[in-house]
């Protein structure tokens, strides 16, 4: 038995090893997790892609939910995870808002008209200040917005097919059946 | 030919030195005691890209922005403890290179305390089990005659 000892030692070692390693290919290890997650999110008032004269703040979009989603023409992942957001986008059942990070206004618009435009609606953030109050840290991000102005879900990086279906989709389907 | 190389040389230098400037933001501070406070608080925050480098060493664009908020924040009047609440709450605790010590964070703090008071426990046992077993232990001969 004792003189197993060291064998099982190594064995406890080995264990603990093989599930660090397993555990970062399920979770990435750069994920921060949100403290904004089901409290309101920050208030905003930024100008519209299409018509800088006009604004859309939080207020304007109470009521309804909405996903905000953090892109811009510079962001690498951004263009990752496009295709996906054309697919998809459409199948959400709410509104694409489209959150331009840091961006050339012209940039992003040849962006849009180069990959399609999935959003309903796109929002520019120049100096990316508003995005200081939202935590983002990288493009792409996305935000799940209650029709209250509460911030139920967020998801770093590009969204994709699966996230889509095994987390996106069941909150929102969450959010309908809590609304009256 | 050696002159355009030299010519080439100098240009790319000046290029070169200009870019560095450019990397350089100067923040119009007060005194110097407002810089030392301000690197010394931006040396306690993490960069969200580079999460290995400080506020204070990160190249990144977002550690940029946030440099100029805190320094903002600064002008406005806050102190460290506002500010860092600040980015807390729209970054987490992760921001902070020091952990603080909470519920949450018990185990972070104490699991070395807790490993080493499992270490003593199993020496403990050990002793009382050889002490009780009453074997003398024998030493073995020191020269055991390996010639290293």
């Amino acid at each position: 038995m004792n003189r197993l000892l060291p064998f099982f030692g190594f064995m406890l070692l080995v264990a603990l090893f093989g599930f660090g390693i397993w555990w970062n290919t399920q979770h990435d290890p750069r994920d921060v997790p949100s403290p904004l997650i089901n409290k309101p999110a920050p208030a905003f008032n930024l100008p519209r892609l299409d018509d800088p004269m006009q604004t859309v703040s939080k207020a304007s979009l109470l009521g309804k939910p909405y996903l905000l989603n953090v892109f811009a023409s510079w962001c690498v992942a951004c263009a990752e995870e496009h295709p996906t957001l054309m697919a998809d986008g459409s199948k959400l059942g709410i509104l694409l808002l489209g959150y331009n990070y840091k961006d050339d206004p012209n940039d992003a618009k040849n962006w849009l008209r180069e990959h399609g435009n999935p959003y309903g609606e796109v929002i520019t953030d120049r100096s990316g200040r508003t995005a200081i109050d939202f935590g983002v840290y990288g493009a792409p991000e996305s935000f799940l917005i209650d029709a209250k102005g509460v911030i139920r879900y967020k998801h770093i990086g590009p969204l994709t097919p699966e996230v889509i279906a095994r987390k996106l989709l069941p909150a929102i389907a969450a959010l309908k059946k809590e609304a009256p | 030919m050696r002159l355009i190389l030299q010519m080439l040389l100098v240009a790319g230098l000046t290029f070169a030195g200009l870019v560095h400037a450019q990397a350089i933001e100067p923040l119009p501070f007060k005194n110097h005691a407002e810089e030392v406070r301000f690197q010394h608080l931006t040396g306690q925050l993490r960069c969200l890209v580079c999460q290995n480098e400080s506020l204070a060493d990160s190249n990144a664009e977002l550690a940029r922005d946030l440099r100029l908020d805190v320094f903002q924040q600064m002008q406005h009047g806050k102190s460290d403890a506002q500010i860092k609440q600040y980015l807390v709450a729209r970054y987490s605790d992760f921001v902070l290179y020091d952990p603080p010590l909470k519920p949450d964070t018990w185990l972070l703090w104490f699991g070395p305390l807790l490993i080493l008071l499992g270490g003593a426990v199993v020496v403990a046992v050990a002793i009382r089990k050889r002490n009780r077993d009453g074997v003398p232990v024998e030493t073995p001969p020191i020269d055991n005659g390996d010639d290293w």
